[in-house]
C-alpha cells in the first residue's frame, strides 16, 4: 500500500522543554518525522514550546507553532490549521498525553482530526496499568503481580497480598516520575501519597518487586499489514530496580541464548499485536529471573521513546523516520533502508559491535536530593559508545561521560591508592545501593579481591559484565606490574587499546604525559581504525554510514574527495545542566551551513539523544567520545581543513588548546582569543582600553589570596571556579563567613584552576547579548533583558527580546560595547556577552560581566525570536563567507515580544529548595511569543507548566527588602479579585498598607497552615522570595511543597511583577496562536537572508 | 601464551589469532553468519559441513553451551572464527564453556581476528576457500593449501553428515520455543491416528523433527540416500526433505528419490530439500556470491503479502528463470529477489529455501509446518 491520499495535512506535537525523562531524543524523532512526512508531500503542522529544537526551525515544518503544549492552545492551532490527522507517537509522553487530552475534550472529533499511528484506545490500553495487565493475561504473558489503587487505604489492602518490598508507580507520568520502591511501611505510606499526587489521574499501581532480575528492552516496529520487526534488543547492566533511563545499558542483549531471545521476540510481537499499535515503533520492557529464566513484561511504550533513539543510533535504523512513514500507510518492505540503499527497511538490523550507554547525573547541583538510583529517573543526559567488544565500548562510554574519568579508573578521578580510597565497607555499601559512582566502585571491589560472585550478590549485575570488567582490571594490574611503557610489548599495548584503555589512562599507569603515550603508540603502529555502523554487519555495502573507532586491522573511513573541503564540528557530548540541546542545535546548524556551501561536514559527538548524531545530519558522523585522544585519532584519518570548536559548549573548548597544539586547524575565533577572553588580566586591560566598566574583580589561586582580594572587591561578592560552565559552585557571599565556605568549595570544583571573585551588583538588570562577527562586520543578533535580577544564573532566568524596561540609549550603548569588544577580540563566529545595568545615582550604568567568544545557550532562542539563523550564519562566517556576502546588513529587531523561560527538574528531587541562584539548575526552556510582553510572559509560564490563575487564592511571603515592592503587587492582585494569604510578617506590612489579607499560621504553629491549603487544592499561586542566604529551610519547605503539589511558585519579585502584569492582561485578552512562518515571511522565499 | 591459529585465504590473506578449539588444520569455504545469538545451533547445523564459519557478532560464548540447544549429534563444520570468545559463561541453562565443547568435538576455532574485515572481503570478493590451522605457522604454505582446498561446488557433502540408519524421532520442541506453558501434550493424538512423516535426512536440523513431532506426527528419519521404494515401504502420509550441506547439483540419488515420490505423497522441503525438489522438477541451481546466513533475512510471502523475518543458511539457490511451469514461486527474498519458496501447481509439494524451524532465528514461519500437516490425510 503506498502513501495515503485521503489525508493532506498532519499535525505533529513535540515534547516541549527538556526535562528529566524527556530530552532531545524527541527533537531527533520529531525532526525525522517532519522530514519524512514532507518528503511524501504532506503539509506538516508542528506545535512545540521548546525553541532550542531543530524541529521548530521554520524550514522544518510547513506551519510551526512555538506555543504552550496544553490542549486548549493546541485546539486553537487545530482550529486555525484544520489538519486531517494527528500523529501523536513522536512527541514523547507529553505528545501522547496531549493527544489524549484533545480526545477527551472532544477537540479531535469536533474538527474531524484522525489519530494516526496509535488510536486513543490503543494508548489507553498500553498506558493504563490494569488494561495492560488484562491484555497481557489474554496472550499468556506474565506481568508483575499488583493492582491499581486510588487511595492509601486501598493501597494498604493490596500490600497485604504482595508484600514488601514493592514498587509504587503513579499512572500516566513521564520518566517514571514518582515511581519508587518501598522497603518499609513508613516509606510505603509516603510513596503512595506522593504517587497519588503526581498521577494526573490520581491512581497508583502497586507491584510485586522484581528487584535484581535481569532487565531487557525490545524495540519493535509494526506496519499496517501487521509486519513486525525487532530493531534492537537492549540488556541492562544494572538489574531491575534502577530506572532504565538511569541504568547503564548495552546493545544487543548479551546473555540470552537464541531460544530465550526468540521467546522474548515472540512475546514482543504478541504484545504489540495485542495492544494494537497499528503502525510505528514501540518499546517493551521485560524482566528475566536470572536463575530460572522466568519472564515478566514490565511495560510497553506505544510510541517512539528514549530507548528508540538509542536503538536508532545503536543500529543505524532510523526508527522515527520509518514510524512516520508507516503512519501514512507505507509498509515496511516498501521503504528503503537508507544506509544500504539496496535492501528494504523490513528486516532486523544485525550489529557487529557492542554499544554501551551510560547516564549522566547532576546530583552535585542538588546536594539535598536523594542520590540513590531508583525506579524514578534522575539522570539528565547520557553518552553512548561503540566498540568491538563490551570492554572497549564500556571504557569509551566512561570517558565519553565527561566527568573527569577517562575509563575504568587510572585517571584523575581514580580514588584507588589516594587518600580518599574507600574502605571495603564503603565499597560494599556503594555496590549495594546504586548511585552515580557505582561503576567505578566495581573496580575498587575487584582491587580488594572481591570475587565476581560476591559483587553479583551485592549488585545483581550479571557476572558476564563483571567478568569483562575484571579482565580490564587484570590487564591494568599487569601493565602496572610492568611499570614502564618500554617493557610493554606491542601485542600487549594493542590489547590494552582493544580493551578500551585511553592514552590518558596509560599515561597515569606509566606516569608519563598523554602525548608521550600517543606518539610512542603511533610509532609502534598501534593506531585507531574506524568501522562503519551499517545495520547489517557488513553483509551489504553501506552508503551513508557512520563510524566508531576501534583497534583492528582494517580502516573504513572514506578517502578525502580531492575537490571538496572537509570541516569537522565537535559536538557537546552528553546533556548536562548548563550544556544541552541548545549547543547541539548550533552544531546541527553548522552542519547545515557547510552542506549549503558544498563543504563536506563531519560531526563528532557521543550523545545518542541528539539530532547531530542522526545519520543524515552530516556527511560523515563519528560516534566518539569528545576527548583529545579520540578527536586527534579522527583527525589523523580524515585530515580536516577546519575544525569548529565554538558550537558544542564547553566540551570542545576544553579540547581546543590541545588540538591546536597538535596542529589541528581550528577555524573561527582563534584559540588565543578564546583564552584571552577567559584571562582576567587581559580582559580587564581590554575593557579599560575600550572604556567599558566592569564590577570590581579579582582572581585567587589559594585561600589566603582569596581573603586578601575580597577585602579589596568588597561584599556582596560572587565567587566561582574558572573554566566551568553552568555556574557550578558559583555563589554570592554576603559576609566573610559565607565567603570562607563557598570559596573552599569553589577551589575543589576548580580542580587546580583559579577561583574568580567579583563584586556582586545587587538589584541590577542582567542583559545577555548574542552577536556574530566576521572580523569586520558585527551583527548584534539579540539583546535579551533578563526578568530575574543579576545573580540568578542566566540559564535559569527568564529573558525577553527585545528589552522591555531598559531605555533605548542603554540598549544602544550595549550594542556599541558588544561591537567594540567583538572587533577588538577579532571574533570570527559567535560571541556572547553578559552585561549588568545598575541604577546608580539615578543613572543607569552598563557593566560588562563576562564575554564568551563562542555559541551560547541562547542562540536558538535568539534565532526563533528574530528569524535570523544565527548559528548557521556564524558557521558560514567561520569558513570564510562574510556577513555582507550572506546578505546581513543590520541587527534584526523583531516587532513582537519573545520570552524564554527556564524549566526545572525539582519535581524529580523531592524536598529540594527551588530558589534560584548563580548556579544553574534548569534542564530546559520554553518560549512565549506575543505582541504584548504580558501575554508573552503568560504563555511562557503556561508552557513551563505554571498555570497563572485567573481567580482564587495566592500566598504571598517576601523577604524584608522586597516588602515595599510587594504592596503594589498585592493591591493589583486584590483588584483582580484574588484572595491573598500571608503569614505574620508580610501580612502586617500589607495590612498596614490597607490591603486585605488572610493571616495564616506558620507550618510549625499548627493548623490551618499553608500546607493544608496546598493539600486541599485550595491555593493557586505562591509568591515566595528568599530572605537572603542561610535562612532557607522554612521557606524552602514551602517552595518544595508547592512544587510537589503542582502549584506555580514565583521566587523573585521581578517574576512576580511580570506575572501580575500577565494576570492583568489575561483578564481582557485571550492567548492567540500564530505560526512562526507568518511572523517571518522570509521563510519559504529567502534562505538565511538578512532583513 | 595462548596458542596461535591462522586463517589463510586463497587470495593470499593470512589472519592470525588465538586458537580456542581443537588443535589441527582444516580447510573449507570461509563464510559468515550474521546472527547475534544461536552459535550453538549454528555449530551443530550439519549444513555447515565443509565450511569455516565466521560469526559477525564479535562476542561469542557469552551463554556457554547446553545439552538442549543442539541441532544434530555433533558439530560438522570445518572451523569456527570469532572476534572474541567470552571470558565467562553466564546463563542459567549453561552446562559449560564453548571452548571445551569445541575441543571435545574436535573443531578448530580461532578468536582475536578482525572478523569485520574478513566479512567485507568475502562480501566484495565472494566466498573464499581457506585453511584454518593451529599447526602450520608458514603463511605461504597455508595460502597454497587454501588454494588447493576443493571448495563446495560439485561435491557430495551430504554423505558425510547423514545418519547410518533409520531413526524414530520422539522429541518435542524445547519448552523455550513456546510463549505459553506447553499444554498441547494433552491434546496429542493417539499413536494410531498420528500421521506418519518420513523425513529424508540430508543433514537434518533436529528442530525440524521436533516441530513435526510436536504437531502430532509420527516421524521416521531415513538417511538422504534412501530410495523412493525405501520411503514408500514405510507407508508414510507425507515426506519431508531436509536441509543439508553444499551443492545440490551432484546429488543424483536424491533427485531420483524425489521424482519417485512426487505425486505419490505430499512433500515439504526446506533449504537443500527445496533445491532438490526444484531440481527434481527440472529447475537449475546456482552458487550465490557469498550466500545467505543469518536470522534477519526478510522474505515476502506472495500469498499473504506479508513479510517473514527468516533464518537462512545457504550458499546455492534456485535460478528463477529455470523454474518449470509446474513450480510457482511462493516466497521471495526482499534483499536480493532470489527465490525463497516454490509450490507445485498440480501435485501436493512445496518447499522453502529458508528455515521455518528457526533455531537459531525467528519463529515467523512456523505456519509452514501446519500447512504441511494439513496436507497429510
Amino acid at each position: 500500500m503506498p502513501r495515503r491520499d485521503d489525508i493532506h495535512k498532519i499535525l505533529l506535537i513535540g515534547s516541549g522543554p527538556i526535562i528529566i525523562g524527556q530530552a532531545c531524543e524527541f527533537d531527533y524523532s520529531g525532526t525525522q518525522a517532519c522530514k519524512a512526512l514532507r518528503e511524501e508531500g504532506y503539509k506538516v503542522v508542528l506545535v512545540n514550546s521548546n525553541p532550542a529544537t531543530i524541529m521548530t526551525d521554520p524550514e522544518m515544518a510547513d506551519r510551526t507553532y512555538i506555543e504552550p503544549l496544553c490542549w486548549q492552545i493546541v485546539a486553537k492551532v487545530i482550529e486555525a490549521e484544520r489538519p486531517d490527522a494527528l500523529l501523536p507517537t513522536l512527541g514523547g509522553q507529553t505528545g501522547l498525553n496531549l493527544a489524549m487530552d484533545l480526545v477527551q475534550h472532544g477537540v479531535l472529533e469536533e474538527y474531524g482530526v484522525e489519530m494516526i499511528g496509535a488510536t486513543a484506545e490503543v494508548i489507553a490500553k498500553a498506558e493504563q496499568r490494569d488494561q495492560f495487565k488484562e491484555a497481557m493475561e489474554r496472550i499468556g504473558l506474565a506481568c508483575c503481580r499488583g493492582e491499581t489503587v486510588h487511595t492509601l487505604e486501598e493501597a494498604r489492602q493490596v500490600l497485604k497480598k504482595i508484600g514488601l518490598p514493592c514498587v509504587v508507580r503513579p499512572s500516566f507520568t513521564l520518566g517514571g516520575t514518582g515511581s519508587s520502591v518501598a522497603y518499609n511501611r513508613g516509606e510505603f505510606d509516603r510513596l503512595i501519597s506522593r504517587g497519588l499526587e503526581e498521577s494526573p489521574v490520581r491512581q497508583v499501581l502497586l507491584e510485586e518487586s522484581v528487584l535484581g532480575w535481569k532487565e531487557y528492552e525490545m524495540e519493535v516496529m509494526r506496519d499496517a499489514d501487521d509486519n513486525v520487526v525487532i530493531i534492537c534488543s537492549i540488556e541492562n547492566f544494572d538489574a531491575m530496580g534502577v530506572h532504565t533511563g538511569d541504568s547503564i545499558t548495552v546493545a544487543p542483549a548479551q546473555t540470552l541464548t537464541d531460544k530465550e531471545y526468540q521467546r522474548m521476540r515472540d512475546a514482543s510481537l504478541a504484545v504489540i499485536r495485542e495492544i494494537g499499535v497499528e503502525t510505528g515503533g514501540s518499546n517493551i520492557q521485560f524482566a528475566i529471573h536470572p536463575d530460572d529464566g522466568r519472564m515478566v513484561v514490565i511495560e510497553m511504550n506505544p510510541r517512539v521513546s528514549r530507548s528508540s533513539a538509542l536503538a536508532s543510533k545503536a543500529t543505524g535504523f532510523p526508527i522515527a523516520k520509518i514510524a512516520a512513514k508507516l503512519a501514512i500507510g507505507y509498509r515496511l518492505h516498501e521503504l528503503p533502508n537508507d544506509i544500504t540503499r539496496k535492501t528494504k527497511a523490513c528486516f532486523e538490523p544485525t550489529i557487529d559491535y557492542v554499544v554501551t550507554k551510560i547516564p549522566r547525573f547532576a546530583f552535585e547541583k542538588f546536594p539535598e536530593a536523594d542520590a540513590r538510583l531508583t525506579t524514578q529517573m534522575k539522570s539528565v543526559g547520557e553518552t553512548m559508545a561503540i566498540g568491538r567488544t563490551f570492554k572497549e565500548s564500556f571504557q569509551k562510554a566512561l570517558r565519553g561521560l565527561e566527568v573527569g574519568s577517562f575509563g575504568f579508573g587510572c585517571d584523575g578521578k581514580d580514588l584507588w591508592g589516594s587518600a580518599e580510597q574507600p574502605s571495603i565497607e564503603e565499597v560494599r555499601s556503594k555496590l549495594a545501593t546504586p548511585g552515580a559512582e557505582r561503576a567505578w566502585h566495581l573496580r575498587y571491589a575487584m582491587k580488594y579481591g572481591m570475587p565476581v560472585e560476591e559483587i553479583y550478590d551485592l549488585t545483581g549485575i550479571d557476572p558476564w559484565f563483571l567478568e569483562n570488567l575484571r579482565e580490564i582490571n587484570d590487564l591494568e594490574e599487569h601493565l602496572r606490574g610492568l611499570g614502564d611503557l618500554a617493557k610493554v610489548s606491542d601485542a600487549t599495548l594493542r590489547r590494552a587499546k582493544q580493551f578500551g584503555f585511553s592514552d590518558r589512562q596509560l599515561a597515569t599507569i606509566f606516569n608519563r604525559a598523554e602525548m608521550d603515550i600517543r606518539s610512542e603508540r603511533k610509532q609502534r603502529g598501534i593506531v585507531a581504525t574506524f568501522k562503519a555502523v551499517d545495520t547489517c554487519a557488513a553483509e551489504f555495502e553501506a552508503y551513508t554510514p557512520y563510524y566508531y573507532s576501534t583497534y583492528e586491522d582494517e580502516d573504513e573511513t572514506p578517502p578525502k574527495k580531492p575537490s571538496q573541503r572537509r570541516v569537522m564540528i565537535l559536538g557537546g557530548g552528553p546533556n548536562r545542566i548548563g550544556q544541552g540541546i541548545e549547543f547541539d542545535y548550533c552544531c546541527c546548524h553548522a552542519s547545515f551551513a557547510l552542506r549549503e556551501l558544498g563543504i563536506e561536514s563531519i560531526m563528532v559527538n557521543s550523545n545518542p539523544e541528539t539530532v547531530s548524531t542522526d545519520y543524515d545530519t552530516s556527511d560523515i558522523l563519528f560516534f566518539e567520545p569528545l576527548t583529545t585522544e579520540d578527536v586527534l585519532n579522527i583527525c589523523d584519518r580524515i585530515n580536516p581543513d577546519g575544525v569548529i570548536v565554538q558550537f558544542g559548549g564547553q566540551t570542545p573548548l576544553n579540547l581546543a588548546r590541545a588540538l591546536s597544539n597538535a596542529g589541528v586547524p581550528i577555524i573561527g575565533t582563534s584559540v588565543d582569543t578564546i583564552e584571552d577572553a577567559e584571562d582576567r588580566e587581559k580582559f580587564k586591560a581590554l575593557l579599560h582600553r575600550l572604556e567599558l566598566k566592569q564590577p570590581a574583580n579579582a582572581i585567587a589561586r589559594n585561600m589566603a589570596q582569596a581573603r586578601n582580594e575580597v577585602a579589596k572587591v568588597g561584599f556582596p561578592a560572587l565567587v566561582r571556579p574558572s573554566f566551568v560552565l553552568g555556574g557550578r559552585a558559583m555563589e554570592i557571599c554576603y559576609d566573610a563567613g559565607q565567603f570562607e565556605r563557598f570559596v573552599a568549595e569553589a577551589f575543589v570544583v576548580a580542580q587546580g584552576q583559579p577561583v574568580l571573585i567579583d563584586r556582586f551588583l545587587e538589584d541590577a538588570v542582567e542583559v545577555d547579548v548574542d552577536a556574530i562577527a566576521d572580523g569586520d562586520q558585527v551583527i548584534v543578533a539579540g539583546v535579551m533583558e533578563h526578568i530575574e535580577e543579576a545573580g540568578v544564573h542566566s540559564g535559569d532566568s527568564a529573558c525577553v527580546i527585545p528589552p522591555y524596561s531598559l531605555p533605548g540609549p542603554v540598549v544602544a550603548e550595549i550594542r556599541t560595547a558588544t561591537t567594540a569588544m567583538a572587533r577588538t577580540l577579532k571574533v570570527v563566529g559567535l560571541m556572547n556577552v553578559q552585561f549588568a545595568v545598575k541604577l546608580e545615582n539615578g543613572q543607569p550604568n552598563v557593566y560588562v560581566i563576562e564575554v564568551n567568544p563562542r555559541a551560547s545557550r541562547t542562540v536558538p532562542f535568539v534565532s526563533k525570536a528574530t528569524g535570523m539563523a544565527v548559528a548557521k550564519a556564524a558557521a558560514k562566517v567561520m569558513v570564510g563567507v562574510s556577513l555582507a556576502e550572506q546578505g546581513y546588513g543590520q541587527d534584526p529587531i523583531p516587532s513582537h515580544v519573545s520570552i524564554k523561560e527556564a524549566v526545572f527538574p525539582f519535581v524529580k528531587f523531592a524536598g529540594v529548595d527551588i530558589v534560584l541562584g548563580p548556579e544553574m539548575k534548569s534542564t530546559g526552556e520554553v518560549m512565549g511569543i506575543s505582541e504584548r510582553f504580558s501575554i508573552a510572559f503568560a504563555k511562557s509560564q503556561l508552557a513551563a507548566g505554571s498555570v497563572l490563575p485567573r481567580r482564587g487564592k495566592i500566598f504571598v511571603s517576601v523577604a524584608d527588602r522586597a516588602k515595599d515592592h510587594v504592596v503594589g503587587l498585592a493591591r493589583r492582585l486584590q483588584k483582580l479579585g484574588f484572595e491573598l494569604l500571608a503569614t505574620k510578617g508580610t501580612a502586617a506590612r500589607l495590612e498596614e498598607a490597607g490591603v486585605r489579607v488572610q493571616r495564616l499560621k506558620k507550618i510549625q504553629e499548627g493548623h490551618p497552615n499553608l500546607l493544608d491549603y496546598m493539600i486541599d487544592g485550595d491555593l493557586q499561586l505562591v509568591m515566595n522570595t528568599p530572605s537572603g542566604k542561610g535562612a532557607r529551610t522554612d521557606e524552602g519547605s514551602i517552595r518544595a511543597a508547592a512544587v510537589s503539589h503542582g502549584i506555580p511558585c514565583l521566587t523573585t519579585i521581578q517574576a512576580a511583577d511580570a506575572a501580575v502584569r500577565a494576570m492583568e492582561a489575561m483578564q481582557d485578552e485571550e492567548m492567540t496562536v500564530q505560526a512562526v512562518q507568518d511572523r517571518f515571511p522570509q521563510y519559504g522565499t529567502l534562505r538565511g537572508g538578512g532583513r | 601464551m595462548p596458542q596461535t591459529a591462522k586463517l589463510a585465504l586463497e587470495d593470499g590473506t593470512v589472519l592470525t589469532g588465538n586458537s580456542f578449539g581443537a588443535e589441527g588444520e582444516v580447510d573449507g569455504e570461509v563464510c559468515f553468519n550474521t546472527s547475534m545469538t544461536g552459535y550453538q545451533e549454528i555449530l551443530t547445523d550439519p549444513s555447515y559441513r565443509g565450511q569455516i564459519v565466521t560469526m559477525t557478532y564479535p562476542q561469542i560464548g557469552n551463554y556457554g553451551v547446553n545439552a538442549e540447544d543442539v541441532e544434530s549429534r555433533r558439530p560438522f563444520l570445518a572451523g569456527f572464527v570469532v572476534r572474541e570468545l567470552s571470558p565467562r559463561v553466564s546463563n542459567f541453562r549453561a552446562d559449560g564453556p564453548l571452548a571445551d565443547y569445541l575441543k571435545q568435538a574436535g573443531i578448530v576455532a580461532v578468536q582475536g581476528i578482525d572478523t569485520r574485515a574478513l566479512v567485507r572481503r568475502i562480501r566484495i570478493h565472494g566466498a573464499l576457500r581457506g585453511v584454518l590451522s593451529t599447526t602450520d605457522p608458514d603463511d605461504a604454505r597455508l595460502v597454497q593449501k587454501a588454494k588447493a582446498s576443493p571448495g563446495l561446488v560439485g561435491r557430495d557433502l551430504v554423505r558425510e553428515v547423514i545418519p547410518e540408519g533409520p531413526i524414530e524421532w520422539n522429541q518435542p520442541l524445547s519448552p523455550w520455543a513456546k510463549l505459553a506453558s506447553p499444554a498441547e501434550s494433552a491434546a496429542e493424538p493417539s499413536r494410531k491416528t498420528r500421521p506418519h512423516v518420513v523425513a529424508l535426512d540430508y543433514g537434518l536440523k533436529w528442530n525440524i523433527a521436533r516441530h513435526l513431532f510436536g504437531m502430532g506426527c509420527r516421524v521416521t528419519i531415513l538417511p538422504g540416500t534412501a530410495t523412493a521404494e525405501d520411503v514408500l515401504k514405510r507407508q508414510p502420509d507425507g515426506v519431508f526433505l531436509s536441509n543439508g550441506p553444499g551443492d545440490p547439483e551432484p546429488l543424483d540419488y536424491a533427485r531420483r528419490t524425489i521424482r519417485g515420490l512426487l505425486g505419490k505423497r505430499p512433500i515439504f522441503g526446506i533449504c537443500l530439500g527445496h533445491q532438490l525438489l526444484s531440481l527434481a522438477c527440472g529447475a537449475k541451481t546456482f552458487k550465490l556470491k557469498f550466500g545467505h546466513r543469518g536470522a534477519n533475512q526478510p522474505v515476502l510471502n506472495h500469498a499473504t503479502g506479508r513479510v517473514e523475518i527468516t533464518c537462512q543458511n545457504h550458499g546455492f539457490a534456485v535460478e528463477a528463470d529455470t523454474l518449470p511451469d509446474e513450480l510457482e514461486v511462493t516466497h521471495l527474498n526482499l534483499n536480493d529477489n532470489t527465490v525463497e519458496g516454490v509450490r507445485h501447481r498440480k501435485l501436493p509439494a512445496f518447499s522453502v529455501q529458508y528455515h521455518p524451524e528457526a533455531s537459531a532465528g525467528p519463529h515467523d514461519s512456523d505456519y509452514l509446518f501446519e500447512q504441511f500437516r494439513q496436507m497429510l490425510a
